[in-house]
Order: C-alpha cells, then structure tokens, then sequence
C-alpha cells in the first residue's frame, strides 16, 4: 500500500518546497524593492544625500561602455527587419512601407527591448557579480557596520544611472535601428533617403517613441533589482556568485519580457 | 564598578543543527580591553558579530551602551555604530577603492569636512599603523598583514569608542605583532577605548588584555584576570596555557569507527 502512496506524497512535498520557497523570495525581493524606493525618495528627505559621484561613475560604466554594441546591433536589427518586410511588400509592390514597419517596431518594441536585453547581460551581471563578491569578502558587513547602508549606497545609484542610462541608450538604438532600415532602403530597394526619411517620421507618432522609452525605465528598474537582488543572497564563495550572476542574468531577461507583455497587453486593450 | 558598555544575556545561537553558543552571559566594561579565546570554528567571531549588531541571535539579547542595536531605531543605531569600529577577520577592505580611499570612507560619508582634512586625517589613521605612503594601492596589491592593518587603520577611522578586532595579529610576522599589540596599548590609554579583540596569540593575550574570556563548547568557562587565568585550574585553561594537543583517542576501534563512519556496523 505504501508503495502506491509514496510517489504521490513525495511530488506533493517537492512541489510544496518550491511553492514554498518561490513565495519566500517574491517576499524578499518585495521588501527590497521596498527598501530601494525608501533609500531613493525617503532618505533623501533625512539628510542623506544621493551619492551622485558613484551614480556618475556607473552611468559611465553601464551606458558609455554599452555605447557600441547597442548601436551595432539595433543597426543589424533594424536591417533584418527591413529584409524581412521588404520580401513580404516586394509582392504588393507597396516596398515604401518597410519604413513605417521599421521605424514602429523599432520604436515601440525591439528598441527597448533589446536595449534592456543586451543591458541585463552586460551591467546586470555586473551588479550580481560586484555585490555577490562584497558579499563574500564580508564587504557588506564592513558597510553595515560604519553606519552606511548597504541598500543606499550600492542599490541607489546603480538604479538610478541604469534609470537614466537605458532610455538614453533606447533613443540610440532607436535612431541605429532606422538607420538600419534607411541603408537597406537606399541600397537595394532604390528609396531615396529623404523619401525614407519622411515616410519613418509620418509613421512614427511622438507616443509610440514616448511608451518605448517609458517601457525602458521600467526594464531599467528590473535589471538593477534583480542583479542586486541577486548578489546579496549569494551563499558560500565564488562558486555561490556564479551561480547567481547566471541566475540574475535569465531572471532578469524572463522578468523584462513579462513586463513587456503586461505593458502591452494593457496598450492594447486600452487602445 | 562602573556600569557595563556592552551586556550580552543568554545569547543562543544555530545553524541548522548546530547550536554554536548556548547561552552566554558577558558584561564587558568601559575603557577595559577585553580578550575572547577559543579553539578554532567556537564562535567567536560569531559572538563579535552578534556584539555589532550584524547577526540576530536565536535567543537572548546584546545590548550596547544599552541599546540592542537590533531593535533600535535607524537614527539611534546610525549614532552607535559611528561610533564603533570594527576589524573582520578577513580585512573586509573595499576591494575596488583604493587603500586611501577605503580608510577615508567613513569621514567622506559622515561628515563635512574639507577633502584636505580628509586626506591629512587619512594619512595619519596609515601612519598609525605604519601604512604611509601605501594610499593609492589596491588592496590587492598588499599582503595578507598590510591588508589587515590598513583595515585596522580604517576601523580607526571615525575615532570609536569601542573597537573590534577579530584575531588582529594573526597572520603578522612576530615584530610586527608586537607592533600591533602596543597600538592597540596606546589607543586604550590616549582615547579611552574600549576594546574588544578576538584572539589566539597568547603573549599578545598576557600584554593586553585587562580580562580574558574563554569560549569553549559554547559557554563561557573562564572568566577573569591575566593573573588568575594563569593560575586557572579548569583543564580547558590548562590546555590553551600550555598548548596541549587533544588526548589521542585510546579506544582503537572507536577511533577506526570515526574514521569510516557508519559503514564499520555493516562489515
Ligand atoms: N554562515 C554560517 N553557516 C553555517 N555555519 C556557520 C556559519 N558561520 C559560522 N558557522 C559555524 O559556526 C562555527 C563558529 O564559527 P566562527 O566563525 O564564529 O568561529 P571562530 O571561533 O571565529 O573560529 P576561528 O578562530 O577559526 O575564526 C563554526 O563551526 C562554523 O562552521
Ligand atoms: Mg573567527
């Protein structure tokens, strides 16, 4: 009899420990979002200021750095899409069109995502890793101990100069991707560049490019929480930051694209 | 006798299975410096870090300077610890700044002063420690002993009322040491500190500690003066003065068994 049973009861257990434990960290990363916000609108008001020299110094480090390889391969995106809608208009002969396709996709969607998605992989990581590594070497500690709060002097202002950085990065790859589009649309379509040019600005309406850049913000807000998150639960030395600048890096992308689904969906139905 | 700077009461505490310390009263004084021995892996730097606030004991409660810096308000816990300074075991420098930098830190966030001052102060805090002219390096330029200074000099920083070291010497060459043991002499008679030090060189223990607290298998088992630690007759005490090994294990099977574990039943 307990043979049948034991199965059955052992998933129950199992699956119970990871319904268990997937609410015990929504919790914790609830209260740590909580304590980001207090250190970054509260505290201010308390006397204690923003340390803006090491927000400066990440955005240098997370968006001047970044500059390159977003603009390359929002330029590649922008040329992909444009091939790939030219062999559809191609039949219709209405080719013109590949730059209003262009130009809306970029800016309401694959602009900030991919932005957010090379970021995530980039600084994201980055973050983990930093706080992970403090974690171990009782870095933390030390902090906590000299009355300097972990959360406010590391949290802070890397979500605020990821919040700046990435739509900042988001217009970038939103002119790279167009412009992927136009060289496309001069060189093998014959659309003269003015003609491109006027065509994307009619396209795109001043909201779409403003709901991108809103999207970029929030996707900002995820990548530093969850890196963050990550790096100050990172148990038992290198092998335990590994594992989570991994953890943090698919979290993050897997969160960004979720985000980007609501916020869609909720465009959508809203018209 | 004045009134105890730091009370520690009934303090519990376990990983998992293991209770670590189980049930320690201490009551350290002002301006006193307060020696905690024990064998490797006792807890002590676990009881140090429950004496800073940084870890929530299972049971029982530390308050210091009568505030349980876990339960007090942001403020009032911000106040304290301005005013504690700690050395980690393993240094815990901030290992992308600068020594300069690590050391001027606690100045740069908790006050006002020109960075001029700063620096001056700075240099001074290395000096102590014989660090000078070591600012600008990374801490993973210097060795495991200047690592631990330069993180002594930035435990110094804010000029604390109480200091924690936990096993400062360990680590140094023996003049070094020595050097050591005597700032840390100075520092109790120049500015009244309070000092706490986790520790396991004896001859550093003999200079200077005021008491000495023995930590073994969780409890407190001694509790006093140099003089009368020498003279302690409890075997524990015995053992850590005249640096005894373990008695071998007599029983050959049994100690077979240890080795091999639960497999020996089934042979
Ligand atoms: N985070 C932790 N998780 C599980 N066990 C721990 C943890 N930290 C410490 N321990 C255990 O607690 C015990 C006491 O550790 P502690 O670091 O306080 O020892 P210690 O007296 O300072 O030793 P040492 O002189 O070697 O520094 C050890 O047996 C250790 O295995
Ligand atoms: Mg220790």
């Amino acid at each position: 009899m307990g043979y049948c049973v034991k199965p059955l009861a052992q998933i129950t257990i199992v699956f119970g420990r990871r319904l268990l434990t997937f609410f015990v960290h929504l919790a914790r990363i609830a209260k740590f979002f909580r304590d980001t916000l207090y250190w970054l609108l509260l505290a201010p008001w308390r006397g204690r200021s923003v340390r803006w020299g090491a927000t400066v110094v990440q955005m240098v480090r997370m968006g001047v750095d970044s500059l390159p390889i977003v603009a390359v391969i929002t330029f590649f995106v922008g040329l992909i899409i444009a091939m790939q809608s030219a062999y559809q208009l191609q039949r219709f002969g209405a080719t013109i069109y590949v730059a209003d396709l262009v130009g809306v996709s970029i800016t309401r969607e694959l602009g900030p995502l991919i932005t957010a998605i090379l970021l995530a992989g980039r600084s994201g990581s980055a973050i983990a890793a930093e706080i992970g590594t403090m974690k171990v070497g009782e870095e933390l500690d030390a902090l906590q101990t000299m009355a300097l709060n972990p959360v406010g002097f590391l949290v802070v202002p890397r979500t605020l100069a990821m919040a700046i950085v990435l739509p900042c990065l988001t217009v970038l790859a939103d002119l790279f991707g167009i412009l992927g589009g136009l060289v496309l649309g001069a060189v093998s379509l014959d659309i003269p560049v003015i003609t491109y040019i006027n065509e994307t600005t009619q396209a795109i309406l001043l909201k779409d490019f403003l709901t991108g850049l809103t999207k970029s913000v929030i996707f900002a807000v995820i990548i530093v929480q969850v890196g963050a998150y990550q790096g100050f639960s990172v148990e038992g030395g290198a092998q335990g930051v590994g594992k989570a600048t991994t953890t943090a890096v698919v979290t993050s992308i897997f969160l960004i694209i979720l985000a980007d689904l609501i916020f869609t969906a909720l465009l959508f139905s809203t018209g | 006798m004045s009134k105890a700077i730091i009370q520690i009461r009934d303090l519990h505490t376990r990983y998992g299975e293991h209770e670590i310390l189980k049930g320690i009263t201490l009551d350290i004084f002002p301006n006193e410096t307060f020696v905690i021995l024990g064998r490797s892996g006792c807890g002590k730097s676990t009881l140090m870090r429950h004496m800073i606030g940084l870890q929530k004991p299972d049971q029982g409660s530390v308050f210091v300077k009568g505030i349980d810096l876990l339960s007090a308000g942001e403020k009032e816990r911000e106040q304290m610890l301005k005013k504690i300074g700690v050395l980690f075991q393993g240094s815990a420098l901030f290992n992308s700044m600068t020594i300069g930098d690590n050391v001027a830190l606690p100045l740069r966030e908790h006050t006002r002063l020109e960075k001029s001052t700063v620096d001056i102060m700075t240099r001074l805090k290395l000096d102590l420690v014989g660090l000078s002219g070591f600012e600008t390096f990374m801490p993973a330029q210097l060795s495991g002993g200047m690592r631990k200074r330069a993180a002594l000099a930035r435990a110094l920083t804010m000029d604390p009322d109480i200091l924690f070291c936990d096993e400062p010497s360990a680590g140094l060459d023996p003049i070094v040491a020595v050097g050591i043991d005597h700032l840390i002499l100075k520092l109790k008679k120049a500015f009244k500190m309070t000092i706490v030090i986790v520790t396991h060189e004896l001859a550093s223990v003999f200079l200077i500690a005021d008491r000495i607290a023995l930590l073994h298998d969780g409890h407190v088992v001694f509790l006093g003066d140099k003089a009368a630690f020498k003279k302690d007759g409890n075997p524990v005490v015995r053992q850590f003065i005249e640096r005894l090994p373990d008695s071998e294990p007599l029983d050959g099977s049994k100690y077979l068994q240890t080795l091999i574990g639960d497999s020996f039943h089934g042979i």
